[in-house]
């Protein structure tokens, strides 16, 4: 492998001097690593390896990004051209005897999670982390809650989650959000300090949100008939009956993320006009004009149900929040799905992010979203 | 460079000389970090009190906290409730109100269409630098006058719209309302003092009009704070420089009860406005130049002692040339 040039001139004072892991370690707690300068990133890896690889989720890119080695040393490199407001998650692949391990970047804190582990996280120039997805003193905490539900749909008892607002209060009146993989949103996305970051600050009104999570996602989010029918035939009723919810599809949001926006588009579609909010994250929008699809396996329920929308619409609901990461491939059918939705008449907004298919690309889009589709008593009120 | 007051700025109409309130004292947000019972000791206030937290909605009562924290005997005057009582009491006077609102509301929306344009027009002047001072200071004033002048045309609609509902539905002639008003009054006339809480800023004014306190509280010492201390101003504002959706231009609302004259109060300044932002404070200062914008954060504290105001200690105000301290010796230079 041939050296390239090094352009930061951090690493080229790192270079210039001894070399150790001692010395690097300091280096990245210094500068922190990856180093950012205003267009570009440069990943670091130090340590015995016959070859090192930038593994990422970035579309467009070549996925495989070869580090070179510095000299005869252990130090590897890799510049890559990062526009700003950029959030990139990646591994690193390590070769060693012939064989790759791919890992967390040792020189990099910075991890995101999600169902599958972590990963590690590159901030562009210009990103930040939203301070509405980190706790905040002061703010009032809504808490979490669970109901079972009986599902003759599934034939099977379902466990949902449920967050309350702060000051709940059985007299109140509150909108309804239905999230796909509800816990997941939790966990990954910081969804319940986001909804009470957003009350607090009167960015969205104090809602109810039912966190349903499947028992198999694959089956039951791509066009499950099902899966509607458990959500809108008895999880809505179950919960209307039992809490202040509004009843008016205006005060009704369905939310998912991936194929979770499947779920919701295939939901609301199945019942027009129910759920008159939707957000729809990163959808996995997939369909075909002519011939067969080229995804995976998994993709052809979502491609029948799409092609089947995309043929008979209807008007699903009122109002859409749609957003796609740009460094995603679901970004075209994203992008061309927006058209689709005005034509039928939703009132849509589409929002992109420099970021991948990723949970925390869907957490920092929820304040715009959520404050569109629901907006607060921001402007009105002074406490 | 300071920007001197214009010619212009002279047009908009005086105020409406009002009768002298005792004293009215305006309080930063007391969610955090409360002053309120600090304010009544050193009033020498003992009670007994009267209460409004119609802002608060449906958490009206939920008034432990203000009672602890100001002592004393308190009675809350509940007219968030006492308003839903005589709606349904009143079911024409219910309706003729709802259908105010929803025209008010489309006002709201159509002013705000107008003054979109009108503000990005007045921003994009404000920000250029390359030209000379003489070819764009006139442009800059008239773009900003377009600004006052929607206001202006705003504010009046309202009033006219208000004033239309009153002369065919006279609410105060009828007696659900009336008989309401009179026991609320008695308890006003009852109190030492009378806090107004803040909270949704049209609810309140709202429930403060229906039962046309305005003439009331004059007779009476009124501590208020966040939406408390817009509503019994003259003019009420809404504000944020960064909401999550729109423009975040500040708009008028309406005409206030104007119990204290000259302020314009902005809870939550620190919080809600770019104060740092020196080209943002003095285009809202010059755009409300007949009124003192006060950026009323917490603890601030200043009290209306007709005919002059008592700013506390650090209070801020904007003005045309950027955020600055507003004292006591400025006021009683003046």
């Amino acid at each position: 492998m041939t050296e390239a040039q090094v352009h930061d001139p951090r690493l080229r004072e790192l270079a210039a001097g001894p070399l150790d892991a001692a010395r690097v370690l300091g280096f990245a707690r210094e500068h922190g690593v990856p180093l950012v300068s205003d267009d570009r990133v440069t990943f670091i890896y130090y340590g015995a390896a016959q070859q090192v690889h930038l593994r990422h989720w970035i579309y467009g890119l070549p996925g495989n990004q070869p580090f070179s080695r510095l000299g005869e040393t252990d130090l590897w490199y890799r510049e890559v051209e990062l526009p700003e407001n950029s959030r990139v998650e990646y591994k690193i692949e390590v070769v060693k005897d012939g064989r790759g391990h791919w890992m967390l970047d040792p020189l990099n804190p910075r991890r995101a999670h999600d169902p599958f582990g972590a990963n590690s996280v590159c901030h562009g120039v210009g990103y930040r982390r939203p301070d509405w997805t980190l706790p905040q003193p002061g703010t009032r905490e809504g808490t979490l809650d669970a109901v079972r539900i009986k599902s003759r749909a599934f034939g099977a008892e379902r466990l949902v989650p449920l967050y309350l607002p702060a000051r709940y209060r059985k007299t109140g009146r509150y909108p309804l959000l239905v999230v796909h993989d509800g816990s997941d949103y939790v966990d990954y996305a910081n969804l319940k300090v986001v909804l009470d970051n957003l009350i607090d600050r009167l960015e969205i009104p104090p809602l109810i949100a039912a966190l349903s999570n499947p028992e198999d996602r694959l089956v039951e989010y791509p066009g499950d008939p099902r899966h509607a029918r458990h959500l809108t035939e008895e999880l809505v009723p179950h919960l209307e009956a039992h809490l202040p919810v509004i009843r008016r599809p205006d005060a009704r949001g369905i939310v998912g993320a991936s194929f979770g926006a499947v779920a919701s588009l295939y939901t609301a579609w199945r019942y027009p006009g129910f759920y008159g909010r939707m957000l729809l994250q990163s959808g996995s929008f997939a369909f075909t004009d002519i011939g067969p699809h080229s995804r995976s396996r998994e993709f052809d329920p979502v491609v029948s149900f799409i092609n089947a929308f995309r043929k008979n619409p209807g008007r699903p609901s009122e109002r859409a929040f749609v957003s796609c990461g740009t460094y995603e491939s679901l970004i075209y059918e994203n992008r061309s799905m927006v058209p689709f939705f005005q034509k039928i008449g939703l009132n849509v907004r589409f929002v992109e992010a420099r970021d991948g298919h990723n949970w925390e690309n869907w957490r920092d889009r929820l304040r715009e979203g959520l404050s569109w589709l629901f907006p607060g008593p921001l402007w009105m009120t002074y406490e | 460079m300071t920007v001197k007051q214009t010619a212009l700025e002279t047009v908009w109409p005086p105020r409406d000389v009002l009768p002298m309130t005792p004293r009215v004292t305006l309080l930063g947000p007391q969610r955090f970090m409360p002053t309120v019972g600090a304010v009544v000791q050193e009033l020498g206030l003992a009670g007994p009190f009267a209460l409004i937290t119609a802002g608060w909605q449906v958490r009206e009562t939920e008034d432990e906290e203000l009672r602890a924290a100001i002592g004393g005997t308190a009675v809350n005057l509940g007219i968030y409730d006492e308003a839903n009582a005589v709606y349904r009491e009143d079911k024409e006077l219910h309706l003729a109100i709802r259908a105010r609102q929803t025209q008010l509301r489309e006002l709201q929306e159509l002013y705000r269409l107008r003054l979109d344009h009108a503000m990005d027009a007045a921003y994009r002047l404000v920000r250029i630098t390359d030209k000379e001072e003489a070819i764009l200071g006139p442009e800059r004033e008239s773009a900003l006058e377009m600004v006052r002048s929607i206001d202006r045309h705003h504010l009046a609609r309202v009033g006219e719209l208000r004033a239309q509902h009153d002369a065919r539905y006279r609410p105060l002639e009828r007696e659900a309302l009336a008989r309401r008003r009179e026991a609320i009054a008695q308890r006003i006339h009852d109190a030492e003092a009378v806090f107004i809480a803040g909270g949704h800023v049209a609810v309140l004014l709202n429930r403060l009009r229906l039962f046309d306190l305005a003439p009331i509280l004059h007779h009476k010492p009124v501590i208020a704070w966040s939406a408390g201390a817009m509503a019994v101003s003259d003019r009420v504002v809404l504000f944020h420089d960064a909401p999550p959706q729109g423009r975040g231009h500040a708009e008028v609302l309406d005409r206030g009860l104007a119990l204290c004259n000259g302020v314009l109060p902005l809870p939550h300044a620190s919080q809600r406005l770019a104060l740092d932002d020196a080209t943002r404070v003095g285009l809202f200062a010059r755009r409300f130049f007949d009124l003192r914008s006060v950026a009323l954060d917490p603890e601030v504290r200043i009290d209306w002692v007709p005919p002059r105001w008592l700013p506390g200690a650090g209070v801020r105000q904007l003005t045309r040339n950027g955020i600055a301290a507003w004292s006591a010796d400025e006021e009683a230079s003046q």
